[in-house]
C-alpha cells in the first residue's frame, strides 16, 4: 500500500508492503544507498538512521511504523558533508573500508544531540550497537570527542572549505 | 589537526564517470561504453595522449589519470599506489584522478591479498611515473635546446634553472608523446630526500564519498532492469536438493521467479554452492519469498562434521608423528636423552571473515558475454570462475571492481559472482545477488580450526636444546583438491617451520586433517594459530625458567644476523612468494621491534599480578616484523579490559605511514576480538552460528583504550602491512592474562574459560 515518507526533507510516496523494512525502501525503492545492510536484526548498526532525531535501525523498522516521522539518512545529515562529526571523521581519518561509517556517524550524531559533552563511557554505551570489522573504534572515540569540542565552543568547524583537489 | 577539505571532488568524479570511464557506480555507466570497454583503451589513462604504461596517462590539459588495479577494502591501497606514481612524476596531486581497473591480465596480478600490493607493484608504479616525467623533460629540453640533465621538475612543471624557463606538463604532452618510451634501466628515480608523497600522510581518495554516503560498494551497484536474488543454499557442504515446493514462495508479492542452481563438481573451488534462488523486484521480497520455500536436503557425508569430536581428532593427530616439513639436528636423540621436557597443545577454532558488507554481486549476461560488478579482491578470479560456470571464453567476462566493505580474504573467492552470473544467464536479465548475514556466516570459506603441539627439551637456563612442533588443520588445499589433508608450503611456512629461535635441534611436522566445510585464507592465515601457539609456548618456557619473557625471547633469538636458512633446515623456505635473497629473514629486525615495543610499553616497570599484567609476542610475517605488547586488567568476574596495546612494525619502506598506523590499530582490535568470544562451530555438518549475536566480534566496548603504533624507519624494500599486525596480538593478550592471573590460555576463545 502507499506510504508517504519524509526523507531528508523531501516527500516520497512509495507503494510497498507494510512490513517492508525502511532499509529496503531507502535502498531499493528510493535508491538512497548510504544506509547500509549489515545484519538484518539490529545487531550491527550499519543501517542507523534518525526518526525525528532519534537513532533507529532501519533494518528492523517496518515502513508502516514510520508514520509522519522525519527520516534522516547520512545523505541528509548535512547539506554539504560538513556536520561536525563528518569533519571530525575526516580530521581523524577514521574510515578504513568505510562501509559501517555512515551508521557510526548517525549513531554519534544522535548521541551528541542528547549528550553534547560525552565521556568515554557515554561514547562506548551509545556506540556499542555499531560494529566496525576494520577496528576503527579508537578513532571513532577520538572523533566524537573532537566534534563535541567543536559543538561545545559553538564555533564553526575548524576546517577550511576549499576546492583543493579539483 | 586542521585539514583542507575538498567538497567538490565527488561531483567532478561523477562527471568523469559519465564520460565513460571505469565505474564505481554502475548506474552512471552509459550502455554504449559497457562490454566494448574490455580491451586496451578502456581507461582514461589508456586514452590519454601520453600513456607509456597501463597505470598512468597524461593529457595536454595536464590532467593525470592513474589506474589502481588492486582492490580497496580498507588498507588505503587505492590511494597509496597512485602516490608512488605521482611522486615519481612530480605531479601536482590536485591534477590526479584515480581510476579503478577492471580485471585484466595486462595489469599483472590483481589478487589483493597476501599483503603484497606495495611490495610487488612499488617498482611498477615508480616506473609509471618516472617514465612520463623523463619523456616530458626530454620534450622540454629539446624545445629549449638544452641538455635534459640540466632540467628539473617540480609540481607539474619542467624547469630549466639556468635560463629560468619553465613549462607546464600539459604543454609538453604532445611533443613527449612522439618520443620513445625510456627503458627502465635508463630512468633516474628520485632519491628518498626528493620524495614529496611517498612516506607522507594523505586522506584516502574516497574519504569524502564515504562520509557523505556516496561511496559505491558492490551491494550498491545497480543496472537498469535488474532483479534481486536471495539464495537458500544446502546447509551442509556438498548437500543436494531432495525435494522442493516453491508454490508459497511464488505467491509472495514481488516474487517473480524461483530457480535452482546446480550443485558444484568437486573440488568446490569458487563455484556456486547450489541451492534455490528466489528472484524478486527488490531485496525484501526475495527474502520473504525465500522464507516460504519448502526444501528437503540430501546432506551427504559432511553431515558427520561435529566440532567437539573434530577437536579431539586434531588433538589426536598432533599426538602422533606427521609429515616432516622442516628438520635440523636430531630431535629424537635429544628427546631420548632423559632431559626435562615441557610440552603443550594449543587450539584455535574456526573463524568467519564477517566483512561488514556481505558478499554481493550484479551480473548482466547476454549474447555469450558476462559483465559483473562486485566487491572482489581478485577480478581475474571472477573472469576464471564465471567463464568456467557459463562455459564462455575468459575474455568475454568483464569484472568491474567496486569499493569493498571489508575483505580479509573472503572476497578473493568470488562464488557470489558465479551465482549472479548463472542466474542472469538463466533469466536473461541482470541479477543482483545479496547474501544475508546468515548466509555469510554459514557459508564462508572458514579460517581453519587448528591444533598445534609444541614439545621442548630443556637445557641450561631453561633454554630449549631441542624442539618438536606439530600442527594439524584442515588445509586451504582442500578448496582446490578434493580430499586434501596436508597444508601447503605457505601454510606451514607461516609460523611453524620458520620459528626464528636459536635451537640446535628442531623438527616441524604437519599432521593430516580432512576438511568438512570450505576452508579459505583469512587475514594473516596460518600465522594466527601458529604464532599464537609458538609465542604462548615461549612464554611458558620463560615462566618455567623463572625468566623475564622479554629477556628470554631475546636470548632465544640470539644475536642480530640474517638467518642462515639452509642451516636452519629451510633451504626451500616459502618466503611469502619472494626470494630470500631480496627479503632475508633478519633476526636483528625482529629483535629491534621487540625491544622498541617493550620500551614504549614500559615493560620494565610493568604491573604484574592482582589482575594486572602485560604480555608480549613477536613475529615475522608477510616479510614484515611486528611486536605487540598488550596490557590487561582482569576483573574478579573474569572481565578482561585492555587499557593499551603497543604495536611496532618494521615493514621496510613505507608509502603511507598514516594508513599503516590504521592497519596496526585495526589489527589490535581484530586480534582481541578473535581471542575473546569468536568461534564458529558445526553440528550435523551445519554451522551453528548465524549472525552477530552468536558470532561475536569486537565492539567499541572491547576495543583497547589506546593503541600506540610505532613504525621503524627503514630503507629496506617494502614489506607487508595489512596482515602482519594481527598474529602477535593474540598471544600477547593471553600472555598478559597469564601475567595478571597465573592462568595459561591454550585454547581460544577466552569465553570458554569464563573470561570475556
Amino acid at each position: 500500500m502507499p506510504y508517504t515518507l519524509n526523507v531528508n526533507g523531501q516527500t516520497h510516496t512509495v507503494d510497498v508492503p507494510a512490513d517492508m523494512p525502511l532499509l529496503w525502501v531507502l535502498r531499493d525503492v528510493l535508491d538512497l544507498k548510504g544506509t547500509k545492510f549489515g545484519c538484518g536484526m539490529a545487531q550491527c548498526g550499519a543501517c542507523t538512521i534518525h526518526l525525528d532525531g532519534e537513532p533507529a535501525r532501519a533494518c528492523v523498522t517496518p515502513v508502516a511504523a514510520v508514520g509522519s516521522a522525519r527520516i534522516t539518512t547520512i545523505e541528509g545529515l548535512s547539506p554539504d558533508g560538513t556536520h561536525p562529526l563528518q569533519v571530525a571523521w575526516m580530521n581523524n581519518d577514521v574510515p578504513q573500508c568505510g562501509y559501517c561509517q555512515a551508521g557510526q556517524i548517525m549513531s554519534a550524531a544522535a548521541l551528541l544531540a542528547k549528550t553534547p559533552q560525552p565521556t568515554d563511557a557515554d561514547i562506548d554505551a551509545a556506540m556499542a550497537g555499531n560494529i566496525c570489522r576494520c577496528g576503527t573504534y579508537m578513532r571513532i572515540r577520538q572523533a566524537i570527542h573532537e566534534a563535541a569540542g567543536t559543538i561545545r565552543a559553538g564555533d564553526s568547524a575548524p576546517v577550511q572549505i576549499t576546492e583543493a583537489r579539483d | 589537526m586542521i585539514r583542507t577539505r575538498n567538497v567538490s571532488r565527488r561531483f567532478v568524479l561523477k562527471g568523469i564517470f559519465a564520460t565513460g570511464a571505469l565505474v564505481v557506480a554502475a548506474r552512471v555507466v552509459p550502455g554504449a561504453f559497457r562490454l566494448a570497454a574490455q580491451a586496451a583503451g578502456q581507461t582514461n589513462a589508456d586514452r590519454s595522449l601520453l600513456h607509456p604504461t597501463v597505470y598512468l596517462g597524461i593529457n595536454p590539459d595536464g590532467r593525470v589519470f592513474i589506474v589502481t588495479h588492486r582492490s580497496e577494502m580498507g588498507t588505503g591501497i587505492r590511494t597509496a599506489l597512485p602516490m608512488v606514481a605521482a611522486d615519481e612524476l612530480d605531479a601536482d596531486w590536485s591534477q590526479v584522478t584515480i581510476e579503478q581497473a577492471i580485471g585484466d591480465e595486462r595489469y599483472g596480478d590483481q589478487n589483493t591479498d597476501g599483503s603484497k600490493s606495495i611490495r610487488d607493484f612499488y617498482d611498477a608504479f615508480r616506473y609509471a611515473g618516472a617514465s612520463v616525467r623523463s619523456m616530458l623533460v626530454s620534450a622540454a629540453a629539446a624545445q629549449w635546446g638544452v641538455a635534459p640533465e640540466s632540467c628539473t621538475t617540480a609540481a607539474h612543471e619542467v624547469i630549466h634553472e639556468a635560463s629560468g624557463r619553465r613549462a607546464g606538463y600539459g604543454s609538453l604532452v604532445e611533443a613527449a608523446s612522439k618520443l620513445p618510451v625510456p627503458r627502465p634501466e635508463d630512468l633516474r628515480f628520485k632519491t628518498r630526500q626528493q620524495w614529496k608523497y611517498i612516506g607522507t600522510d594523505r586522506p584516502i581518495y574516497d574519504l569524502d564519498d564515504i562520509l557523505t554516503g556516496r561511496a559505491i560498494y558492490g551491494i550498491d551497484a545497480r543496472v537498469d532492469g535488474m532483479v534481486y536474488a536471495s539464495i537458500e543454499r544446502p546447509p551442509v557442504l556438498g548437500g543436494t536438493i531432495r525435494s522442493l515446493d516453491d508454490a508459497a514462495a511464488r505467491r509472495v508479492a514481488g516474487v517473480e521467479d524461483v530457480r535452482t542452481l546446480p550443485s558444484f563438481t568437486p573440488p568446490h573451488l569458487f563455484q556456486a554452492l547450489g541451492g534455490v534462488a528466489v528472484i524478486a523486484r527488490n531485496t525484501w521480497a526475495a527474502l520473504q519469498g525465500r522464507r516460504q520455500l519448502q526444501i528437503t536436503w540430501d546432506d551427504g557425508p559432511n553431515a558427520a562434521y561435529e566440532t567437539e569430536s573434530y577437536r579431539q581428532q586434531l588433538f589426536d593427530a598432533v599426538s602422533r608423528p606427521g609429515k616432516v616439513v622442516c628438520t635440523r639436528g636430531d630431535v629424537d636423540a635429544a628427546l631420548a636423552s632423559g632431559s626435562r621436557t615441557i610440552e603443550a597443545t594449543y587450539y584455535v577454532p574456526h573463524h568467519a571473515h564477517a566483512t561488514m558488507e556481505p558478499p554481493a554481486a550484479v551480473a548482466d549476461v547476454r549474447d555469450g558475454r558476462a559483465e559483473i560488478w562486485a566487491p572482489v579482491q581478485n577480478p581475474q578470479a571472477v573472469q576464471d570462475t564465471v567463464s568456467a560456470a557459463l562455459g564462455i571464453p575468459r575474455g568475454n567476462v568483464v569484472c568491474h571492481v567496486t569499493l569493498l566493505g571489508g575483505g580479509f580474504g573472503r572476497k578473493s573467492k568470488p562464488d557470489f559472482a558465479a551465482e549472479a552470473a548463472i542466474l542472469s544467464r538463466d533469466l536473461g536479465r541482470p541479477v543482483k545477488v545479496v547474501w544475508t548475514r546468515e548466509d555469510d556466516i554459514r557459508f564462508d570459506y572458514f579460517h581453519a580450526v587448528a591444533a598445534v603441539h609444541h614439545k621442548a627439551v630443556i637445557g641450561d637456563g631453561g633454554r630449549p636444546t631441542a624442539w618438536l612442533a606439530r600442527s594439524a588443520f584442515p588445509p586451504i588445499a582442500s578448496t582446490f583438491t578434493a580430499g586434501a589433508e596436508y597444508g601447503g608450503d605457505f601454510e606451514v611456512g607461516m609460523g611453524l617451520t620458520d620459528l626464528p629461535y636459536d635451537v640446535p635441534n628442531f623438527r616441524a611436522e604437519n599432521c593430516p586433517a580432512p576438511a568438512h566445510v570450505r576452508i579459505g585464507w583469512f587475514r594473516s592465515v596460518a600465522n594466527i594459530y601458529h604464532v599464537f601457539a609458538a609465542q604462548s609456548f615461549v612464554d611458558e618456557l620463560a615462566a618455567a625458567a623463572g625468566r623475564d619473557p622479554l629477556e628470554f625471547q631475546l636470548d632465544l633469538l640470539g644475536p642480530p644476523r640474517l638467518l642462515d636458512l639452509k642451516a636452519a633446515g629451510l633451504a626451500d623456505f616459502w618466503n611469502y612468494g619472494v626470494s630470500s635473497e631480496t627479503y632475508p629473514y633478519d633476526i636483528g629486525r625482529l629483535r629491534r621491534v621487540l625491544e622498541v615495543a617493550a620500551e614504549r610499553a614500559g615493560w620494565s616497570g610493568r604491573p604484574q599480578g592482582n589482575g594486572r599484567g602485560m604480555g608480549l609476542a613477536v613475529a615475522r610475517s608477510f616479510t614484515a616484523y611486528v611486536a605487540s605488547v598488550v596490557e590487561v586488567e582482569v576483573g574478579t568476574d573474569g572481565a578482561v579490559r585492555v587499557p593499551r596495546v603497543t604495536q611496532v612494525i618494521d615493514a621496510g619502506t613505507v608509502v603511507h605511514p598514516e594508513r599503516v598506523r590504521a592497519q596496526l590499530e585495526g589489527a589490535a582490535v581484530m586480534g582481541i576480538g578473535l581471542a575473546r568470544s569468536a568461534e564458529i562451530t558445526a553440528a550435523g555438518g551445519r554451522i551453528q552460528q548465524s549472525n552477530f549475536h552468536d558470532f561475536v566480534i569486537a565492539r567499541i566496548t572491547d576495543a583497547p583504550t589506546q593503541v600506540d603504533v610505532h613504525i621503524i624507519e627503514s630503507d629496506e624494500k617494502p614489506g607487508g602491512v595489512g596482515e602482519p599486525g594481527l598474529p602477535p596480538v593474540i598471544p600477547a593478550l593471553t600472555n598478559a592474562i597469564y601475567a595478571a592471573t597465573g592462568r595459561r590460555i591454550r585454547e581460544l576463545p577466552l569465553s570458554k574459560h569464563g573470561l570475556a
